[in-house]
């Protein structure tokens, strides 16, 4: 049974590798699937990676021949795609699973079964979109995949990849989403209203919504590119009647959205770390939440800022650049938010703190070649060159990735039960920075001298050399803090697991738990009488969270693999449409494949286990209050 | 006091590096109309933006250095729940350098917007197609490739299109780039400046060529346009020399089915009509006969992914130095 | 996670009045599928505007007047729209704790819904004849997928309510079984809302011209 198994491991037993790994790939206990979603990420932030620095290597010296021109193509497109929806999503998805639960005071998420669903939807779909590097067929029209390009006349075989791994995974956030808007709408603890919520749980809340809104959008536009592709369909075929503009429309108004689903966590992450680090409440918390929510809902309302060289006309390229605009001013409020929760602190510099720190000035310049950038006009020279490329990793890696650091460094002693080596920390920090930066800011000045983006080499003479090769260097420095990083990640492995439940004199919820977490997190629900719950109570000389019911069984929801079979069933799915009239030579493989026998076998796989899931009542497993205090003593 | 100081070092700040950028060409140094009020718009934004950042730099730096914790001080800091005053200062400032932007931007969306009256402008007709440009002087009936040739200080309407995949015409120091979309058109219009050669982009992934899809603005004084405009329409001159006249017949077995040599001719390929004045082979190698030759030898490995096929195979030496003597005839 | 069971048991093994909304589950469960509605109100609008885009790209292919019947279009909306109000009275029928009249009106629901997907496949196989295909053109397209992505969410709901029907009969109604009842109903009326906008957008519009 799953709980003994914590005892287990308390009392130093070792477990076989087949019921350790039986444990992992059925475990709906969203502690474990932050893990796995952390490995996911992880995983393919090295395939990301390694692109990023084949492409900085290919453009280290004008008309360099390293890469040819179709395989850089492919590298850009799987670098961006990767990143983005294989690295920065999980890891954000990551930490919401590993804390938000625990920040409110609930036991797991609302649907637990969902949350492992959603996870190997997702590692499927990654591992739908890398297959093409096994067949030789990448996609490669850029990770916004613009028709026709992408199409069906002058796309390649790989687009398949692309358009079925995106929609695998699509529909795994989508159901995951879902999942954290119930949990937190209806499972936070009594006394936490919503004004007393941490602000992670919050940027998770509003980042649910976006991404309920915004991946549907995406879905279609990837059905219609699918119907086009394999199906025949005119969607995008200019000569039957389609429309190119569309896709760009579709993609917009998910992609936007997107970066805020991508940076709203950050900026949670942000938010904690630095009131804990500088020992003081959040510096206007109300006005955080409502600069959050505002910014979630501006962020469906400027989609065509992307868009702007298209031909749209005055009028939608005014609006849209005067809403982009205004974005900056809730997000302004949330940086003087965090300088003045700084302000009068008194700030304690560990390795979570530098990356939270480090932060804010950097997302200040990103942010501020965001306002250069809105505007139309001038978008009209910057668009789809250098600057732009520029401006997304300030954001992105300068915000982003520094943040999702900062949360390493911040919850691993609770996720893991040891801490990361401060001193590697330090060292990940002072190499990866300054090669962020050395990669990024020269990019600003070449988009400004007239350097398009997406191209496999430039021309001698133009200026443009000492930058790019200034670019380059700064991409392997990045490359040492990670691997650093990674020595860090595998030395700690090793150390044993003992780790204080609460090491930073944190403020909220996850912090009065023991380390490692119980299974089922909090023996009792806990009472919330404000915010910044437990630092409240331990500085009224509290220990522990005051209980807000009696002591009884705990009702636990069993493991299942069902997730992983029905993401599976999918991929075949996927596979099968996506080969439906390829010419196998083997004549019973070519029949299976050109009667839609596999195709529809995977969905049909898909839909009966929904049935079987739908028919077969989950009763779960009880945890008996001695059993759990059992295991309390024990801490 | 120390507002005035940080404005009034802001404006050296850009002062010296709008001068020192201009060297960096491109936008940074517009030479048309269009270009130098987008170059206004981002130097407005750009300073905007520097006055931003060394307000928040000089807080952020102030609060990390004086307020980290002091060795042995285990205390909490006072808890500060908020300011109503600054917070209304940091919505309120932001709130009106926005509107500062916004105001010059919108102006602009719409002036950038106009087409001026075909009667008024030189009018082109823009084809985007991997990987090389169409243009079609729709008032002369002249079409030609790659080379864009305008007359100085004068305004041009370009109607833009593309024949494949979406494409985007952009002369980063006469005017910012719009797209060439397939089955939809959009006309714009830009001022050209002195007499010069510009460089023009691709700015939008078309394929394995995007990145040497570029093309060249060649700007003339107005006489020299008219002239250039009489000479496209004269019939090519009859090659004079005997390997000339020679290259003339494998032009006619191999090239003519998709390449035209008067401008009045429609082609699958770019009219060559002109060829041997243009600026460039593939639209961006020196126009000289070693990247001519490499071009005609094979045409993906100086451009990867180019669609003239290659012809090093079917074509004796002989045969070349014929075709390359006739090519040259073009005028 | 909630004691689903021993909620059950406190009282006694009678149902509460709400039975659908007596357990966190249940009423997780609830939320969950509005939020899920959310979303596929996003999907449904976004292929809306793909349709209203593309809905004048005929190219030579016959035009929606000359196309579509309303009176075959009438005729499935009302059969559409009485099945919504039959799973209202499945729904009721569980507040009174009336398992049999679940059974009932759920089973007409069904027969409604497969009366309403003959009709549509009908219509579908007539056009195909009339030279509007799937390939046909982008407003062929359009109209396939919207159509046909909501024709596809209706058999999936006779699939479920089938389901649902068959687990009230086997193990009865209780706090377990009620939110399932409750969610597939409120997911047959949202399927009979997109068909309103698809009955007005695609049809009235497109006779309108």
């Amino acid at each position: 049974m799953a709980h003994a198994y914590s005892a287990t491991v308390k009392a130093g037993a070792r477990r076989s590798f087949w019921p350790v790994l039986k444990d992992w790939l059925t475990t709906v206990d969203h502690k474990k699937i932050a893990i796995l979603y952390l490995l996911g990420g992880t995983i393919f932030f090295a395939f990301g990676g390694i692109e990023a620095l084949l492409i900085r290597y290919q453009l280290m010296f004008p008309e360099f021949d390293a890469i040819p021109a179709q395989l850089f193509n492919e590298l850009i497109t799987m670098h961006g795609t990767t990143m983005i929806f294989f690295v920065a999503m999980p890891l954000v998805f990551a930490f919401m699973n590993a804390v938000v639960p625990l920040q409110i005071g609930a036991r797991d998420v609302a649907f637990p079964f969902v949350n492992a669903l959603g996870f190997w939807l997702f590692f499927l779909g990654g591992l739908m979109l890398n297959l093409g590097w096994l067949f030789q067929a990448v996609p490669d029209a850029g990770w916004t995949a613009y028709v026709p390009l992408s199409g069906p006349e002058y796309g390649g075989f790989g687009i398949n990849f692309y358009v079925m791994g995106l929609q695998i995974s699509g529909l795994g956030t989508l159901i995951g989403a879902i999942n954290f808007i119930v949990t937190i709408v209806n499972m936070r603890a009594p006394g936490m209203t919503f004004m007393r919520m941490p602000l992670f749980t919050w940027t998770s809340f509003i980042t649910s919504v976006l991404i309920l809104f915004a991946f549907p959008p995406l879905t279609i536009g990837l059905v219609l590119l699918m119907f086009d592709r394999l199906f025949g369909a005119n969607f995008f075929d200019v000569s039957q009647g389609g429309n190119v503009v569309l896709w760009q429309h579709f993609f917009w108004i998910f992609g936007h959205p997107e970066v805020y689903i991508l940076i709203l966590p950050a900026f949670g992450i942000i938010s904690e770390v630095v009131s804990t680090f500088a020992g003081k409440r959040l510096f206007g918390y109300s006005s955080m939440v409502f600069a959050t929510v505002l910014i979630g809902f501006l962020g469906f309302m400027v989609w065509a800022h992307h868009m702007f060289t298209t031909g749209m006309g005055a009028v939608a390229n005014a609006l849209f650049s005067v809403a982009t605009m205004l974005i900056a001013i809730p997000t302004g409020i949330k940086v003087f938010n965090w300088i003045f929760t700084l302000w009068g602190g008194k700030i304690r510099f560990t390795a979570a703190n530098l990356f939270a720190v480090s932060f804010i000035p950097t997302f200040v310049m990103g942010g501020v070649t965001g306002v250069m950038l809105a505007s139309a006009p001038a978008n009209f020279q910057f668009h789809d060159t250098y600057f732009v490329v520029a401006h997304f990793h300030y954001v992105i890696v300068g915000g982003i990735v520094m943040a999702l650091l900062a949360g390493c460094f911040y919850w691993w002693p609770k996720m893991f039960g040891r801490t990361l080596d401060e001193r590697l920390g330090k060292w990940t920090f002072w190499t990866f920075y300054p090669g962020f930066h050395l990669t990024f800011l020269v990019q600003h000045f070449l988009g400004l001298m007239g350097m398009p983006r997406r191209v496999f080499t430039y021309l001698d003479g133009q200026g443009w050399n000492t930058m790019n090769l200034v670019s380059t260097i700064g991409a392997f420095l990045m490359a040492i803090g990670v691997i650093i990083f990674l020595v860090n990640v595998f030395k700690t492995a090793a150390k044993p697991a003992d780790a204080p439940s609460d090491p930073w004199d944190g403020r909220t919820l996850e912090w009065s738990l023991p380390t490692p977490v119980p299974e089922y997190n909090f023996r009792q629900l806990p009472l919330v009488r404000g915010l910044d719950a437990w630092w409240l109570e331990k500085r009224e000389g509290r220990t522990h969270m005051t209980p807000a019911e009696p002591p009884g069984p705990i009702h636990m929801p069993s493991p299942s693999s069902l997730p992983i079979w029905m993401s599976v069933a999918l991929f075949i799915a996927a596979i099968g449409f996506m080969y439906a009239k390829e010419p196998f030579s083997a004549g019973f493989v070519r029949f299976l494949f050109e009667n839609y026998i596999v195709g529809i076998g995977g969905l049909a796989m898909f839909f009966t286990c929904m049935i079987i899931r739908s028919l077969k009542d989950d009763h779960g497993y009880h945890i008996h209050p001695e059993e759990a205090e059992g295991e309390a003593a024990h801490q | 006091m120390k507002r005035w100081y940080k404005a009034g070092r802001t404006a050296l700040i850009l002062a010296a590096a709008a001068m020192l950028l201009a060297g960096c060409g491109g936008a940074l140094d517009p030479q048309g109309d269009r270009a130098k009020d987008q170059y206004f718009l981002i130097m407005l934004s750009f300073g905007i933006m520097v006055l931003v950042m060394l307000v928040v730099f000089t807080l952020f730096f102030t609060a990390v250095i004086r307020y980290r914790r002091r060795k042995g001080d285990t205390g909490d800091p006072k808890q500060v729940a908020g300011n109503h005053r600054l917070e209304i200062i940091w919505t309120v400032i932001p709130f009106m350098l926005i509107l500062l932007l916004a105001s010059f931007t919108v102006v602009f969306a719409f002036k950038h917007d106009e087409v001026i009256a075909a009667e008024d402008a030189v009018n082109v007709q823009v084809v985007g197609h991997q990987f090389w440009w169409e243009f079609n002087y729709t008032d002369h009936g002249i079409r030609t490739a790659q080379d864009l040739v305008l007359p100085a200080d004068t305004w041009v309407n370009v109607e833009l299109s593309s024949a494949d995949v979406i494409h985007s015409f952009w002369i980063p120091q006469l005017t910012g780039k719009t797209d060439t979309n397939p089955g939809l058109t959009k006309t714009v219009a830009f001022k050209t400046g002195d007499p010069g050669v510009y460089l023009g982009k691709c700015a939008e992934l078309c394929g394995p060529g995007h990145a040497l899809m570029d093309f060249k603005v060649v700007v003339k004084s107005q006489d020299e346009f008219n002239a250039w405009l009489a000479g496209m329409k004269e019939p090519a001159p009859a090659p004079s020399t005997p390997a000339a006249a020679a290259g003339q017949e494998v032009f006619g077995n191999y090239c003519i089915s998709c390449h035209a040599v008067e401008s009045d001719k429609m082609s699958l390929g770019p009219n060559l009509k002109g060829f041997a004045d243009r600026q460039t082979v593939g639209g961006f190698r020196e126009n000289n006969d070693k990247w001519l030759r490499e071009w005609i030898i094979n045409p993906q490995e100086v451009k990867p992914g180019a669609t003239m096929p290659a012809f090093g195979d079917m074509l004796s030496e002989e045969e070349l130095d014929h075709l390359i003597e006739y090519i040259r005839t073009l005028k | 996670m909630s004691d689903v069971h021993a909620h059950a048991h406190a009282h006694g093994g009678e149902l509460p009045p709400e039975p659908e909304r007596a357990t966190l589950d249940g009423r997780n469960r609830i939320l969950g599928f509005w939020m899920f509605m959310a979303g596929e109100s996003v999907l449904f609008g976004s292929l809306f505007a793909t349709f209203i885009a593309l809905r004048h790209s005929v190219l030579g292919g016959p035009e929606p007047q000359e196309l579509f019947s309303l009176p075959l279009v009438a005729l499935a909306t009302i059969i559409l729209l009485t099945s919504s109000l039959t799973s209202v009275m499945a729904v009721q029928a569980m507040h009174r704790h009336d398992r049999k009249g679940i059974q009932l009106w759920l089973g007409v629901t069904v027969a409604l819904g497969l009366a309403f997907l003959i009709l549509e496949i009908y219509e579908f196989v007539h056009y195909v004849h009339e030279g509007h295909a799937f390939t046909t053109s982008a407003f062929s397209s359009a109209f396939y997928t919207l159509v046909g992505f909501h024709g596809a969410h209706v058999l999936f709901g006779i699939v479920w309510i089938s389901l649902i029907i068959g687990q009230v009969m086997v193990k009865g109604l209780n706090v377990i079984t009620a939110p399932k009842v409750y969610i597939v109903s409120l997911y047959w009326h949202f399927v009979d809302l997109v068909w309103v906008f698809i009955f007005t957008v695609v049809y009235l519009m497109g006779m309108m011209g």
